[in-house]
């Protein structure tokens, strides 16, 4: 008889930092709502909510709580099971690429165990987080299908089609950067950006990248349906797309997961491209620190970027006016595809060349 | 053809040119404009703490005026009853006894005054037609309330306290 080991020590550990990272991402996804009331509004020479506590910080709370007091309503020819699933979907697939994303550097404990602030570190960590996102296009198709609403079926058509559009240029710029580092896995990325000076240039992939980061940034935008590219959700022109027949909290849930998916993709830009948990310095202040403090000053310092990479995107949104559908699938299929095969090529000319 | 004014303008219908293409500076401009207006004053008026000033003529809640001498002006003659297009005045009068000279004005009052105020349109045709100065409509903005009946204000709600006295009738 087989007699299996559990690693208890394990399990409670990951089960520990999963609820953390969930929690947090939850917290900050809610507290993104606030943020985005009260930055369009000073950019709009107005205040936001300044009510419902001091700065208004209880506001996510209040509106949390309107949408579960609201009535529950499922349209009666509307498929039933499709109709609840929809936005769970949403938020599942919102919710799982945390778990690959490094949130700062292994923890060596006094005794030798090392703790390790990835979920997973599984070496297909970028490839997993495409998958995720392609999964997430089913959230909002099934949405329109099931409501049983010809004009939600229409939006969300055009909010998959946009999706789908994106991601390819997503995955071809991305490409290019993985030429260069030559590893999937987010952990050995984030760690080839290693402080922010090395071999005489920088080491973040954004300053060896420049193309693909502007590349990946477009269609981070347009995965998020965020404007510019917000055909799909845009609160003046349509009556409110995919998402008109849900009330409550499944309303909720696909708003909700739509300020996950900022977050997250926020979190895989700076990953990517702007060295993840590394800062100038870092060695000087490892050295002269413990390591439990400076693994909090890392996992600050990457919420940090996070803060000003989502307050960027905010920017963004009352920026720019919205994309004709026509211009955005221009866009996607006949400019940003043909550049990023063309960074991928001279990429790897560079690259070519260099190694001789 | 004629042009009816010189204002107009020929459209550029020239090809966007290389740096309209990219988007990208027209984006770093736009930034410039609304990350510069963060740090501008804001508009907004900051209700209850600020108030905008009403002007003089503002028609608000009534009241209902007294003289000099602290009577009531009111005589319940109907005429703002009469001149309300919404028919939201109701009055009773009734005679003024031997030892009340000094809380009314003449022989005649009113026992019961109300306004209904859901009723009430604030159009101020009460006041340009009472012949006693007694009804003015004032800067008072009218408050929210739960149910019909707390609406409609009865002459205690509605007349001013006494200046001479000090309390009110």
């Amino acid at each position: 008889m087989l007699l299996l080991q559990i690693d208890t020590a394990f399990i409670v550990e990951k089960s520990i930092l999963i609820t953390v990272i969930l929690l947090g991402s939850l917290g900050i996804a809610m507290y993104a709502t606030w943020a985005e009331r009260k930055v369009s509004a000073v950019m709009q020479d107005r205040i936001g909510p300044n009510r419902a506590g001091p700065f208004g910080l209880f506001q996510p709370l209040a509106d949390g709580l309107k949408l579960f007091f609201k009535e529950e309503i499922i349209p009666d020819r509307s498929t039933r099971f499709i109709f609840i699933l929809g936005p769970c979907l949403a938020m599942l697939t919102a919710t799982m690429t945390s778990a690959v994303i490094p949130w700062g550097p292994d923890y060596v404990t006094a005794s030798g165990h090392v703790f390790s602030f990835q979920v997973a570190d599984i070496n297909i960590g970028i490839l997993f987080v495409f998958g995720v996102v392609s999964l997430g296009v089913y959230g909002v198709m099934l949405g329109g299908w099931a409501s049983n609403n010809k004009f939600s079926l229409l939006s969300s058509i055009r909010a998959a089609s946009q999706a789908i559009s994106y991601e390819l240029a997503m995955g071809i710029s991305l490409i290019a950067l993985l030429m260069m580092t030559g590893s999937l896995s987010l952990r050995d990325i984030v760690a080839q950006q290693h402080g922010f000076w090395s071999d005489g240039y920088f080491s973040w992939n954004f300053f060896k990248q420049p193309l693909a980061f502007i590349i990946f940034l477009t269609c981070a935008f347009a995965e998020l349906a965020r404007a510019p590219f917000d055909l799909p959700e845009c609160d003046s022109e349509l009556n409110m797309g995919y998402h008109q027949e849900y009330s409550s909290m499944k309303l909720g849930f696909y708003l909700f997961s739509e300020y996950i998916n900022l977050f997250i993709s926020s979190t895989i830009l700076i990953t990517l491209f702007f060295g993840g948990y590394n800062f100038p310095f870092m060695d000087l202040v490892a050295t002269h620190v413990p390591s439990l403090l400076f693994a909090v000053i890392c996992i600050s310092v990457l919420l940090t970027k996070v803060i000003l990479m989502i307050l960027f995107f905010m920017a963004v949104r009352w920026t720019l006016p919205r994309f004709r559908y026509d211009q955005l699938m221009k866009l996607g299929w006949k400019s940003l595809i043909p550049l990023a095969l063309v960074n991928m090529l001279i990429t790897g000319i560079v690259i070519l060349w260099v190694k001789k | 053809m004629q042009k009816l004014t010189n204002r107009s303008v020929q459209i550029d219908r020239s090809p966007m040119t290389f740096g309209e293409r990219i988007y990208l500076p027209a984006l770093a401009k736009g930034l410039g404009i609304t990350l510069g207006h963060i740090f501008k004053k804001k508009a907004t008026i900051r209700y209850p703490e600020e108030k905008r000033p009403f002007s003089p003529v503002f028609r608000g809640l009534h009241i209902l005026n007294r003289d000099e001498q602290g009577a009531e002006r009111c005589t319940a003659c109907g005429l703002c009853a009469l001149a309300c297009p919404a028919e939201a005045i109701t009055m009773e009068a009734a005679e003024r006894k031997p030892g009340e000279e000094n809380l009314y004005r003449e022989e005649k009052y009113a026992a019961k005054y109300e306004i209904n105020m859901l009723r009430c349109i604030f159009c101020g045709y009460c006041e340009e037609a009472c012949p006693k100065d007694a009804i003015y409509l004032t800067e008072t903005v009218m408050p929210s309330n739960y149910t019909r009946e707390s609406f409609i204000y009865k002459k205690e709600d509605l007349l001013i306290p006494n200046p001479i006295k000090q309390d009110s009738k």
